[in-house]
């Protein structure tokens, strides 16, 4: 069968993946989200108001960026940069914190939780939240808050708790069970925002459609600047939320080739990776039925990533539909790659890109070389690199500042 | 009838009400386990729950945590626990239900899973992330062999959807005393008697109270409307605290501690 844009089903499932799979504590609270996401989507003054604040408060729509020397410097398709790195709060992730917020306000609840791995959506969350005065808890590794230091100051300054998760791996992962074990006690009182295309339903469809303004911007956009749609279009994968809301608007469009690029780390070594559609195989993991990395016995597998936001043993449902339907091809970038790819950019463009996305640039120029020179190529340029600069330095084994 | 329906009747029949504990399968090890599961019988106990230690257990608070990075540090596996509880013959001591991820579950196979759990003795399955919804496909397996598939109900859950999920269950109904995760509390929500008065009302099937249950003054309040009461977070805390001493020593304390709310349980008949 092949993939069609018309899921999740009312049980949110996309093909076979996805579902909801959370103790019955939650199940209310995720009715109750998807009732009203319903009544939001079918509400003009909701969209009207999203559309208002993408506008006047992130800056969108975000620039479509012909990379000219990058391109020249791969030799072959023009490559263009979807610019999300411009947008208030350095990311992506502001579209769909947005959203979440004003779906917390619709349902009467004052207090927000998230979790964050690079802490990128723990600040577009803590800035949402300031943006509507609402409370707000975020939940981050020990190990991703001394990778991400600016990103951990920025949402105190915004008045956001940030607390320290260090049980298991100190990341992604167990700052997403915090985050699920405190909704457990407060899920009366409590929104929880997930900041990706993951987790139990409605979160796979409500953080995909907020993120696809992303896509449908770059459909406009292109169909603006060259005349037509991109011939290809690559983005990194992590839990998938920015390669879901670039690849959805695109996904009837089967001349459209649409690559999603994992987290290749050091080696193909279990847990030296992050490449759960690469090495994974179906399984749950946080409320979904998706390719997840496990062992045999079930238990989670520890995964690296040099990209503390790429660093996640699942990936959102849609994705794992994809994979299975051939509509996406997804492939890895290692670390290394991803490094090089983000001096490329830096030095060619003048624009450091996250390490997450500098996968996706990895990847790309390589597709880049193989095609003609009319052929278009888009990359989403999902973050900035801001945030990594330390980390990079601290690689490298330079000083920084 | 499984051997927790048999249970159920003859504690019924008798006017008793049954007193489960949990123990996480394999902290600090499995011989220890297995030695903590006889004392629980020995001490009176009808049923006991093992845990499957899982990675990312979200249902369960700090003290559950820890016992499963403890065990899983130590690369406890499925295959070795159910060999351990073959060795422990469950028909001769009393019914034993595993509470287990269905991430677990799914990645051995749902038979498969339920077929070597029926051969080592094991009676069902309580799985805390499996709700009504997604339950179909295991309730299935479960029905055909005769493994009772226990599922919880909790405060959150609204009166319809209770009676739902009422009617899937087999064995008894878990019944989830607070919004939130495992883990001893002071106080328990006075409302827990009413709703499982109500709930009572619905089916037929035993009720089971669990989630924060530690005390005397807990198992008072709650042995009139309850069939069973489930004590977990305070066991694997002793468990915990007991590291470095001898085994004697903490499974006397351990079951004195059992002994002390078993005579409050009684003291309700």
């Amino acid at each position: 069968m092949p993939a069609t844009s018309r899921v999740p089903d009312s049980a949110g499932r996309f093909g076979p993946f996805g579902g909801r799979y959370v103790p019955e504590t939650l199940t209310r609270a995720l009715e109750e989200l998807t009732a009203q996401y319903e009544k939001a989507v079918a509400d003009t003054s909701f969209q009207a108001e999203l559309e208002h604040l993408y506008r006047n408060y992130v800056g969108r729509p975000s620039p479509l960026y012909y990379a000219e020397r990058l391109s020249r410097r791969c030799g072959g398709a023009r490559i263009y940069l979807k610019r999300e790195d411009l947008n208030h709060t350095g990311a992506h992730k502001i579209n769909n914190t947005l959203g979440q917020a004003l779906l917390t306000v619709r349902m009467g609840k004052r207090r927000v939780i998230a979790e964050t791995g690079a802490g990128q959506h723990g600040v577009a969350t803590a800035t949402a939240c300031a943006r509507f005065g609402l409370d707000c808890v975020v939940y981050m590794g020990e190990e991703d808050i001394r990778r991400q230091k600016p990103n951990v100051f920025s949402m105190r300054l915004l008045g956001a708790e940030v607390r320290p998760v260090t049980s298991g791996s100190r990341t992604l992962r167990d700052a997403v069970n915090d985050a699920f074990r405190d909704w457990m006690s407060s899920v009366e009182t409590t929104h929880y925002c997930l900041g990706s295309v993951m987790g139990p339903h409605p979160f796979p469809r409500i953080v995909r459609d907020f993120q696809s303004v992303i896509g449908r911007e770059t459909r406009r956009q292109c169909l603006e600047q060259v005349g037509r749609l991109p011939d290809v279009v690559v983005a990194c994968v992590g839990g998938g939320s920015n390669a879901a809301g670039m690849f959805y608007p695109f996904v009837d469009d089967a001349e459209v080739a649409l690559f999603g690029v994992e987290a290749g780390g050091r080696s193909a070594q279990p847990g030296q990776h992050a490449a759960t559609i690469s090495y994974g195989r179906p399984g749950i993991l946080h409320g979904m039925y998706t390719y997840v990395l496990q062992d045999d016995d079930g238990q989670t597998s520890p995964v690296h990533s040099i990209s503390a936001g790429l660093d996640y043993p699942g990936v959102g449902p849609e994705h794992s539909y994809w994979r299975e339907t051939g509509r996406v091809t997804y492939t890895q970038a290692t670390d290394a790659e991803a490094l090089d790819a983000f001096d490329v950019v830096a030095r060619a463009e003048g624009i450091l890109p996250a390490l997450e996305s500098s996968h996706a640039v990895a990847k790309a120029m390589k597709l880049a070389a193989e095609r003609k020179r009319d052929d278009v190529l888009v990359i989403c340029l999902s973050g900035r690199g801001d945030k990594d600069a330390h980390e990079v330095a601290r690689l490298r084994g330079q000083e920084f500042g | 009838m499984s051997a927790i329906d048999t249970l159920f009747q003859q504690l019924r029949t008798a006017g008793r009400k049954a007193f489960m504990p949990f123990v996480t399968a394999g902290d600090p090890d499995l011989p220890f386990t297995a030695a903590v599961i006889r004392e629980l019988f020995a001490r009176g106990s009808s049923l006991c729950e093992l845990g499957i230690p899982y990675s990312d257990p979200i249902a369960d608070g700090p003290v559950i945590q820890a016992s499963y990075t403890r065990a899983l540090d130590r690369h406890v596996k499925v295959s070795d626990i159910l060999e351990m509880v073959a060795g422990l013959r469950p028909s001769d001591l009393g019914p034993m239900v595993t509470m287990v991820s269905y991430a677990i579950i799914y990645r051995h196979g749902l038979e498969q899973y339920v077929h070597h759990a029926i051969d080592a003795g094991l009676s069902g399955a309580i799985v805390p992330d499996l709700p009504v919804e997604e339950a179909g496909p295991l309730a299935a397996v479960c029905r055909r062999s005769d493994f009772s598939l226990i599922q919880l109900i909790t405060p959150t859950t609204p009166r319809e959807r209770a009676r739902r999920i009422a009617e899937q269950t087999t064995g008894f109904i878990y019944y989830v005393s607070v919004t939130g995760i495992t883990g001893e509390r002071t106080e328990l929500p006075p409302e827990i008697v009413d709703n499982v008065a109500w709930l009572r009302e619905q089916t037929d099937l035993p009720i089971s109270i669990g989630f924060g249950i530690s005390r005397p003054d807990h198992v008072r309040m709650l042995a009139p409307v309850a069939d069973g009461l489930i004590v977990g977070s305070a066991i694997v805390r002793r468990i915990a605290e007991a590291r470095g001493r001898p085994r004697e020593e903490v499974l006397r304390e351990i079951g004195d501690y059992v002994c002390e709310l078993l005579a409050a349980l009684e003291a309700e008949r």
